[in-house]
């Protein structure tokens, strides 16, 4: 099997999921690697997660209230068992582009399901995707559109959707901001009856006309007796929608563009790349699995490997994929759903409406000893069958020197590319022990888990 | 300011969960007090009375000691208007100061920024703890998380022997390499500074000796853990730790007796232990909690409340009880919670400005009253 589809196919599902083990690379590599871009966009194809399994094992991770140990406990194990990992790692990007927080909502149920609502309909359009988040109890709450009414207008969720959510700043007025804040008046919930444990109702959405503001507005140009639907069918009429949807597009699955703020006054890393997506939505009518299509197949993605600095959850869920052992869930669930938080990313808790900022502002010296601990921690552990594989494949080759040794382990945990400077300091680490000979030697185990944990120690371990 | 020649250092204890207000610092002499309290009040016999109105919780003797040495402010009714009885959200209030939106500022990042603008020094703020609170968080100032000082460093699993080898290599590959971009440096840098931080910190419990005996509990050994710190000398200004959870909604009687018994004397063996260092006097102490609970208990523990009790302890702390209890009166009452009669920020205030010698102003987000509570 040639190397460099072992290496491709590796990026895509770094990227389209959460990393893969060796075999199911193989596997797919045997499919090819359009295939397994069909599969990836037909999550249907495959078994969903069980949440009824999660349910037995952690009935609290339902309806955690505010505990953070069962806060986002089942999005982790769905995340690191899915057989649909695109649609796991869409929900995170929309999640990401769209974040609310349990520091404001006080409520899990509803930042939960919105990750439900994400899985669901992420694929589809994007004015779907935009309806139900204005509609979400969530997002209801966390940007005070339940206060917006017609005698006092509420204007955070306005805002947000426009610059935040869809356009991007400087691509329209104060007075749009207003108008489009007037169209989802009255877009509110209700409270559903009874309250459930931890004090927390369910909530769905209503509309209340008695709190519509009726008059007439003036949004982008264009005047009528707007409603919020009204609102988001003409932001998707603008191309700078399409454009700054497209651009956190390739931020996200293709390469490490600059912090989002400064969008208004940089270019796009790739701005050739950025035209293609935003076309390709904007004629699409924001046709998100067609465009993801163009995004996988395409060049300038094949050619950005490890372009893009592993955030917190791809750390934690590609390692425990990696190391096997948690398809099921497992005792340490819940304490496990805190350690992206410890990285920096508390998922269902993000520190503003902005979002996360990404690339190299994961990287601070309490977060990466917290990704080298975690990491080293995990693959240190040869009892688990994903290190217990990679072993088995190294002890296939009776003997290796020091140098082949290193290699097998670089390609067995990436394929991973490193500098010379750093291949040189591995290959003075194996040298140690000299040349490996699984039938004389019987440290074997600690010597190739103690190497991958020198090069889960790696700077360039941290890109994906 | 203050007129001592070492550095002003800070420790901020939060009690995490909502620390009840009314069992902490008794309005004994109150007959509403007894009245909303039929289950969890505390009889009259075990509390330790500092005045005519008001008593210490049963567990806080040690606490009542550093009282009567005028070394303890009592700050009642702190909180702020509004207060949303959520822990996080009123724990990021007092984290960053900001009621009215999300903020993501911590004030004490922003202190430490001040206090090491050049990021000479990676452990000007140290947190023990696993996640890093955001009262520290601010992009750019490093903050050191320790959890266990112990145990801190890089890949604590591995062997020592073997692991000095491996730490070897990493310093190695983390130095700076020609022409491999940006964000590789930076990643280096970071990675240097990491071990750089480790290597000062795992000093600290060799240079340590004491004839203080700290009890076995989780808040003592934290508290031990910044004395070997500060009794270092890394030039460490900051420190942070929490416990709790004070979250007292039901069987409150037991748990909030163990947890004001865990920290009272947990406080007390580390101002013992700086003293004997004659390391206290460039040393305050300062003790939080997001929000007070409910008046009226619930049959078993009490609810999220509002107003609450601050602490702040040290040599040059000046003793005493600021401001005022809040009145329990029902008609006084919102959502059946005393309201808060002093907004938190004029308390870190008079940190900012009269510890440290900062402008409070872009710190606590506004001018507020400050209360004198230090020489």
């Amino acid at each position: 099997m040639a190397n460099k589809d072992i290496e491709l196919m590796a990026h895509l599902m770094r990227r389209a999921g959460f990393g893969a083990t060796r075999s199911e690379l193989e596997t797919r590599v045997q499919k090819g690697y359009d295939a397994t871009v069909e599969e990836l966009l037909d999550p249907e194809s495959q078994p969903p997660v069980d949440r009824w399994e999660i349910m037995r094992y952690q009935p609290y991770a339902f309806r955690s209230g505010t505990i953070q140990n069962f806060g986002s406990s089942e999005w982790l194990q769905a995340m690191i068992s899915s057989q649909r990992p695109l649609q796991e790692k869409l929900a995170l990007f929309w999640y990401m582009l769209m974040p609310t927080g349990v520091a404001k909502t006080d409520h899990y149920q509803n930042e939960n399901r919105r990750i439900h609502e994400f899985k669901e309909i992420g694929m589809g359009s994007f004015y779907d995707i935009l309806m139900a988040t204005a509609k979400t109890p969530g997002m209801l709450f966390y940007l005070d559109n339940i206060e917006n009414n017609a005698k006092a207008v509420n204007e955070n969720w306005g805002r947000e959707l426009l610059e935040l959510f869809s356009m991007g700043v400087g691509n329209y007025t104060e007075i749009d901001v207003r108008e489009a804040s007037r169209a989802f008046t009255g877009w509110t919930y209700e409270l559903m009856l009874p309250r459930g444990p931890i004090n927390r109702h369910d909530q769905n959405f209503i509309y209340r006309p008695e709190m519509h503001d009726d008059g007439e507005k003036t949004f982008l140009g264009q005047t009528g007796n707007f409603n919020g639907e009204d609102i988001i069918r003409i932001i998707l009429q603008q191309p700078a929608t399409a454009q700054f949807l497209a651009r956190h597009m390739y931020n996200f699955f293709v390469a490490d563009d600059v912090q989002v703020p400064a969008w208004g006054v940089t270019p796009p890393r790739d701005e050739a790349a950025v035209d293609l997506l935003a076309d390709t939505l904007f004629e699409s009518d924001y046709d998100i699995k067609k465009t993801l299509r163009v995004l996988f197949t395409s060049d300038f993605f094949k050619n950005a490997r490890f372009e893009k600095i592993k955030n917190p959850a791809e750390i934690v869920v590609s390692t425990l994929r990696m190391v096997g052992g948690y398809e099921k869930p497992f005792p340490g669930l819940g304490d496990m759903s805190r350690q992206y938080g410890y990285m920096g990313m508390d998922l269902l808790n993000v520190p503003s409406v902005e979002g996360w900022h990404f690339g190299a502002e994961w990287i601070n010296s309490g977060s990466l000893m917290r990704r080298i601990n975690f990491t080293a921690d995990m693959v240190g552990d040869a009892s688990k069958p994903g290190i217990q594989d990679m072993i088995n494949r190294i002890k296939e080759s009776k003997k290796l020197t020091p140098v082949q040794l290193v290699d097998q382990c670089l390609d067995l945990m990436g394929p991973l590319d490193v500098t010379e400077t750093s291949k040189q300091e591995l290959v003075m680490y194996a040298s140690e022990g000299g040349d490996l000979n699984f039938e004389t030697d019987t440290d074997y185990e600690v010597r190739i888990t103690e190497l991958l944990q020198l090069i889960v120690s790696l700077r360039e371990y941290q890109y994906a | 300011m203050t007129s001592t020649n070492k550095e002003p250092v800070i420790v901020v204890l939060q009690m995490s969960g909502g620390n009840d207000y009314l069992n902490t610092t008794i309005p004994y002499a109150e007959g509403i007090y007894r009245d909303s309290r039929p289950v969890v009040g505390v009889p009259d016999e075990k509390i330790i009375r500092i005045d005519s109105k008001i008593g210490l919780h049963p567990e806080m003797g040690p606490l009542k000691e550093l009282y009567d040495s005028g070394d303890l402010a009592i700050i009642h009714g702190v909180g702020y208007k509004d207060s949303p009885r959520s822990h996080f959200r009123s724990m990021d209030i007092w984290h960053t100061c900001e009621p009215d939106k999300i903020g993501t500022e911590g004030w004490l990042g922003k202190i430490t920024r001040e206090l090491d603008p050049n990021k000479e020094n990676v452990l000007t703020a140290v947190s023990f703890g696993a996640a890093l609170p955001r009262a520290l968080a601010l992009p750019g100032v490093p903050v050191a998380c320790v959890d266990d000082l112990d145990n801190y460093g890089l890949l604590p699993g591995i062997a020592k022997e073997q692991r000095n080898k491996i730490l070897d290599r990493f310093a190695r590959m983390y130095s700076p390499t020609i022409g491999s971009g940006a964000v590789m440096d930076y990643l280096g840098q970071t990675g240097l500074d990491t071990l750089e931080g480790a290597d000062i910190l795992k000093e600290a419990p060799k240079l340590y000796s004491s004839n203080v005996e700290y009890p076995d509990t989780t808040i003592a050994k934290k508290l031990k853990g910044i004395a070997q710190i500060h009794l270092a000398n890394f030039g460490t200004r900051v420190f942070y730790c929490d416990h709790g959870s004070f979250d007292s909604h039901s069987n409150q009687v037991g748990m909030h007796d163990k947890l004001w018994k865990d920290i009272s004397q947990g406080i007390s063996a580390f101002f013992a232990d700086l003293r004997e260092h004659n390391a206290s006097e460039n040393v305050i102490m300062f003790l939080f909690s997001e929000f007070g609970r409910r008046v009226h208990d619930n049959g078993s523990g009490t609810d999220h409340g509002a107003g609450g009790v601050a602490f702040a302890l040290g040599d040059k702390v000046v003793g005493g009880q600021y401001g005022e209890f809040p009145s329990m009166k029902p008609e006084h009452l919102e959502q059946g919670d005393v309201v808060p009669s002093m907004d938190f920020r004029g308390v870190y205030t008079t940190m900012v400005e009269d510890w440290f010698g900062l402008d409070a102003n872009p710190i606590v987000n506004g001018n507020f009253e400050k209360l004198a509570y230090l020489k």
